[in-house]
């Protein structure tokens, strides 16, 4: 095994390219497990600690341009209230010594069902920045990036960039089902983001389905509902019946499995609970602030 | 390959680390530091925590080769000539330690909180032990030592 320890963008890509079979390390939050349990020997070992483009974030057009290593602890301290979401996601994840290393990027290129970044950035519609020496870059939305359990839309010779989130134009919230508060894997999660801008729902679903997924006809459902009963303007009290109706459509977007962490039937049941409790947050949320 | 890294406050150079060796391992079999404890090896118990470059994370999902250039502070590095940090002598007062293994890990965290926060309330201990695991104390004897440590660091 090979130790590639890149200290530009620029070789990181070109180090990629010439090493297929080198395993990005950003946190090692998942690789490092992997290693030591002797599940994957790859060819080398990618470091891109030493990247310092990755650890950057920034405004980019009315969205965030978030690095790939920017740990879970720095998105909380500074960008809490550009993605709200997304910081409430990354304070639920692993426990202090976790959120300092884990990267979103990391989440991302493990690309696993429970990892909590998803369903925020699902929520928020984001785009991920992928890159390789040969191509240049291309975005890929979010949605499209999860190909199975534990894949994704990157080429062999691509590297996450960034994760490009728009700002947040309404409340967002997150919830997430374990057995306890700290070094939980998700059984299931749930995102969602108020667009009022748009008049739009978005939603993420994790642990649920083989891939993190959105609930598209929740979203639709209830943008369409709240229209109708004139809600984005008025900003009365949502319904409880539309809040719970949107939670059964939202389990119903859902394939979860039986495993150690949870039964199907649990994790539709406390996706379709979730998602009633953390729309009318959301939506309280919005009322406050009118 | 060869790793160079400052472990409590001297530089040091390790050969024929294997790539995929994390920095605990290199800590413990190959530097004769083994206060950082190996149980979990993925991240969940907290007892292997060290600082790096000031920060506190679990070295067993640190790759050695990642502490290249690095600060690493160990438990080892807490106790300055040989006398116990006030957070260890908390912990012996108040029998914060009975099989004794999670309490290297716990000693780094609870020094890591009480550097960041100085008077912390019961939930921000809670929250900065969460990622350290005991099985034998019940955590009550845990969180009277901080407690106490934190009275004396105001204190003092």
């Amino acid at each position: 095994m090979d130790f590639l320890q890149p200290t530009s963008w620029q070789d990181a890509l070109a180090l990629r390219g010439e090493r297929p079979d080198a395993l990005p390390l950003a946190g090692g939050t998942d690789v490092m497990v992997d290693i030591n349990f002797d599940r994957r020997r790859p060819g080398a070992l990618l470091d891109l600690g030493r990247v310092p483009e990755l650890r950057e974030w920034g405004q980019d057009d009315g969205r965030i341009r978030l690095g790939a290593g920017v740990p879970y602890a720095g998105i909380i301290g500074n960008l809490g209230a550009q993605l709200p979401g997304l910081a409430m996601a990354s304070r639920t994840v692993g426990s202090p010594q976790i959120r300092i290393r884990g990267t979103v990027g990391g989440n991302l290129g493990s690309a696993s069902p429970a990892g909590d970044a998803h369903p925020p950035l699902l929520a928020a519609g984001a785009v991920v920045e992928v890159a390789s020496a040969a191509r240049g870059t291309r975005e890929i939305p979010v949605a499209e990036f999860y190909t199975g359990v534990k894949r994704n839309a990157l080429e062999p010779d691509e590297l996450i960039a960034a994760v490009l989130i728009p700002a947040a134009s309404g409340p967002q919230q997150f919830s997430k089902v374990g057995t306890r508060n700290a070094m939980v894997i998700a059984v299931s999660a749930f995102a969602c983001a108020l667009h009022p801008d748009r008049r739009e729902i978005g939603t993420g679903i994790g642990s649920a389905a083989p891939t993190p997924r959105r609930a598209p006809e929740a979203e639709t459902f209830l943008a369409g509902e709240l229209d109708d009963a004139g809600l984005w303007d008025s900003r009365n009290a949502l319904p409880e019946p539309l809040a719970a109706a949107f939670g059964e459509r939202v389990a119903a977007a859902a394939s979860p499995i039986d495993d150690v962490r949870g039964s199907a039937a649990y994790r539709l049941h406390s996706l379709s609970v979730m998602a009633r409790r953390a729309i009318t947050w959301a939506w309280n949320d919005l009322r406050e602030a009118a | 390959m060869r790793v160079t890294t400052t472990v409590n406050g001297t530089e040091q150079h390790v050969d024929d680390v294997w790539p995929g060796e994390s920095l605990l391992y290199m800590l413990r079999e190959r530097m004769g530091l083994p206060g950082s404890k190996n149980a979990c090896e993925q991240g969940e118990c907290g007892s292997c925590t060290v600082y790096l470059d000031g920060e506190p994370v679990c070295a067993c999902l640190v790759a050695a080769g990642q502490a290249i250039g690095r600060e690493v502070t160990t438990v080892e590095g807490l106790a300055a000539g040989g006398a116990l940090h006030p957070v260890q002598e908390a912990f012996v007062e108040c029998g914060a330690v009975q099989c004794g293994f999670c309490t290297p890990g716990l000693v780094v965290a609870a020094h890591d909180l009480l550097e960041r926060v100085p008077r912390p309330s019961d939930l921000e201990i809670r929250e900065a032990l969460a990622g350290n695991l005991c099985r034998c104390t019940g955590y009550e004897k845990i969180l009277d030592a901080v407690r106490l440590a934190a009275d004396r660091q105001v204190r003092a």
